[in-house]
């Protein structure tokens, strides 16, 4: 697969964050949609199935991420899902998806810190679509 | 209806006895307190089986004998200050020598309910102790409350200031990396974005320093006569600029004038705010109409908007601290989420009372109301 053929579902509700990232992908040969709410990316979701999916976790609800975590694997199970995010950072809550049991509540394939680098991102989504 | 578990440490069975027949069959209750409190009273002989059963059942009022046949009360006393306990302690004794009372006074019993007692003395004093206990449990509770909250508010507030260095961060290293391009020109997304999200930055800086003026500065000798069409005046003015840009037409009518007994930055705050949102969330074209009214003990101040409205549930939340109505309508509209919470606690410091009325698409109406007689400021 080629990633001039890989469509990926950005959603993040800090519009900034939302172009750096899109901008990224693109420059790295990626298609993406993006969406700025929970709201448009479900119903994004029910039309269309992209070939990987990177979600916020706070937009509309502080749990907006995991919400479409679990619809997106609900409808696509094969779909990779990273869920970016500063949360951990400013709340002191910090939680991964590396233990067994975390993994089975949170439906993400990779959590990642917001603040990653273009070259990072790129390499990790390498890495879920075995590119 | 709670139950709180009493311990009695004392080698006279008869006195244990009595206390548990007393006490078995009480309840006390206050006008203040949530619901009636009963006992469950277990008993202990010695003080050595009083504190294993303290670590087995956590009691919430201990009785306790000072003389015993192995360690005394004031030791048993010593041991519960030392390990923190939520415990409260009334010490019962035939005779209490002034050392004793001192000690036992000293490390936290807070009654002493003399041997013999009849039933009533000891029902007048658990009713004590209860309400102490109550008050004390209370007391904890908001200050954690308290603590909550505030560690809430930090950790929005650092969100909320982090997100636009995170964003100015990504621009500048885009264009650190030239990754659109040669030319100044390829960046002119990145830079203008970066502008407003300082413009943002710097609207929320302003914010909190009002939200701190309110919290720390408060101060009787600024109270003063206040005319309220001159502070509104003033505020329309300053957002007049922004208004001719909208296209938004502010129009002030002032049907008494009012004068009331304020603090003037206090009430910039209120119509500055007000007025400006009336403008920012308003149509181009628009209208913002404030009016300036009074009753006879109120002054009756109301902004309203030709603007995009709120939805019945979005207005739930409006006044909370970082809220922000997020849809398609607002995306392009930048603000804090600090301005009506600062409003409202400002309107409430006066003992005044806020209320919004929204149509979607129709436009949003502020009403205040405002005690027009000298008040005490809380």
């Amino acid at each position: 697969m080629k990633k001039s053929d890989i469509t990926i579902l950005v959603a993040d509700d800090d519009p900034d964050y939302l172009f750096q990232t899109v901008f990224s992908l693109e420059k790295a040969g990626y298609k993406t949609v993006a969406v700025e709410s929970q709201a448009e990316a479900e119903s994004v979701i029910a039309k269309f199935k992209p070939d990987l999916a990177i979600f916020d976790l706070m937009m509309e609800s502080d749990d907006s991420g995991f919400i479409l975590c679990y619809k997106i694997k609900r409808k696509y199970p094969d779909v990779p899902v990273i869920l970016a995010t500063a949360v951990s950072h400013e709340t002191g809550l910090s939680f991964s998806i590396d233990s067994e049991q975390e993994k089975s509540w949170i439906r993400a394939d990779k959590y990642l810190e917001k603040g990653i680098r273009p070259e990072q991102l790129d390499q990790e989504i390498m890495k879920l679509l075995k590119l | 209806m709670a139950v709180l578990k009493v311990l009695v440490i004392d080698d006279e069975p008869g006195i244990r006895s009595g206390v548990s027949r007393i006490l078995n069959n009480f309840h006390v209750t206050y006008p203040f307190m949530d619901e009636d409190y009963t006992y469950n009273v277990t008993e202990a002989a010695t003080g050595e089986d009083g504190i294993a059963i303290l670590e087995r059942d956590m009691p919430d009022i201990l009785l306790l004998d000072n003389k015993l046949p192995g360690i005394q009360g004031v030791e048993v006393l010593e041991y519960i200050r030392k390990r923190n306990y939520d415990i409260v302690v009334a010490m019962i004794t035939s005779y209490a020598s002034l050392d004793v009372a001192i000690r036992a006074t000293r490390d936290g019993a807070i009654d002493f309910i003399p041997k013999p007692f009849t039933p009533q003395e000891l029902k007048s004093s658990i009713e004590n102790i209860t309400k102490q206990q109550y008050l004390k449990r209370i007391t904890n509770k908001m200050k954690q409350d308290g603590k909550k909250i505030r560690y809430q508010f930090l950790s929005v507030l650092s969100h909320e200031l982090k997100a636009p260095l995170n964003a100015l961060e990504g621009y500048l290293r885009m264009m650190q990396g030239k990754q659109a391009g040669e030319l100044i020109d390829d960046y002119a997304t990145p830079i203008e974005r970066s502008l407003q999200r300082i413009q943002g930055m710097r609207n929320l800086i302003m914010d909190l320093l009002d939200f701190t003026k309110i919290r720390l500065e408060r101060k009787e000798e600024k109270i003063e006569e206040v005319n309220l069409a001159e502070v509104a005046a003033s505020a329309i003015g300053t957002v007049q600029p922004y208004a001719i840009q909208m296209d938004v037409n502010i129009n002030l009518d002032v049907r008494s004038d009012v004068i009331i007994m304020a603090d003037p930055g206090d009430m910039e705050i209120v119509f500055n705010n007000l007025i400006s949102n009336a403008v920012k969330y308003n149509k181009i074209g628009g209208k913002a109409d404030i009016v300036i009214d009074s009753s006879d003990s109120e002054a009756i101040l109301i902004i309203s908007d030709t603007g995009i409205g709120i939805t019945k549930n979005d207005t739930e939340n409006l006044f909370a601290e970082f809220v922000r109505i997020k849809n398609e309508k607002t995306r392009n509209i930048s603000g804090s989420g600090l301005g009506l919470s600062i409003v409202k606690k400002v309107v409430e410091l006066y003992h005044g009372t806020i209320k919004v009325d929204s149509t979607p698409d129709v436009g949003t109406v502020f009403t205040i109301r405002l005690p027009k007689k000298p008040i005490t400021i809380t």
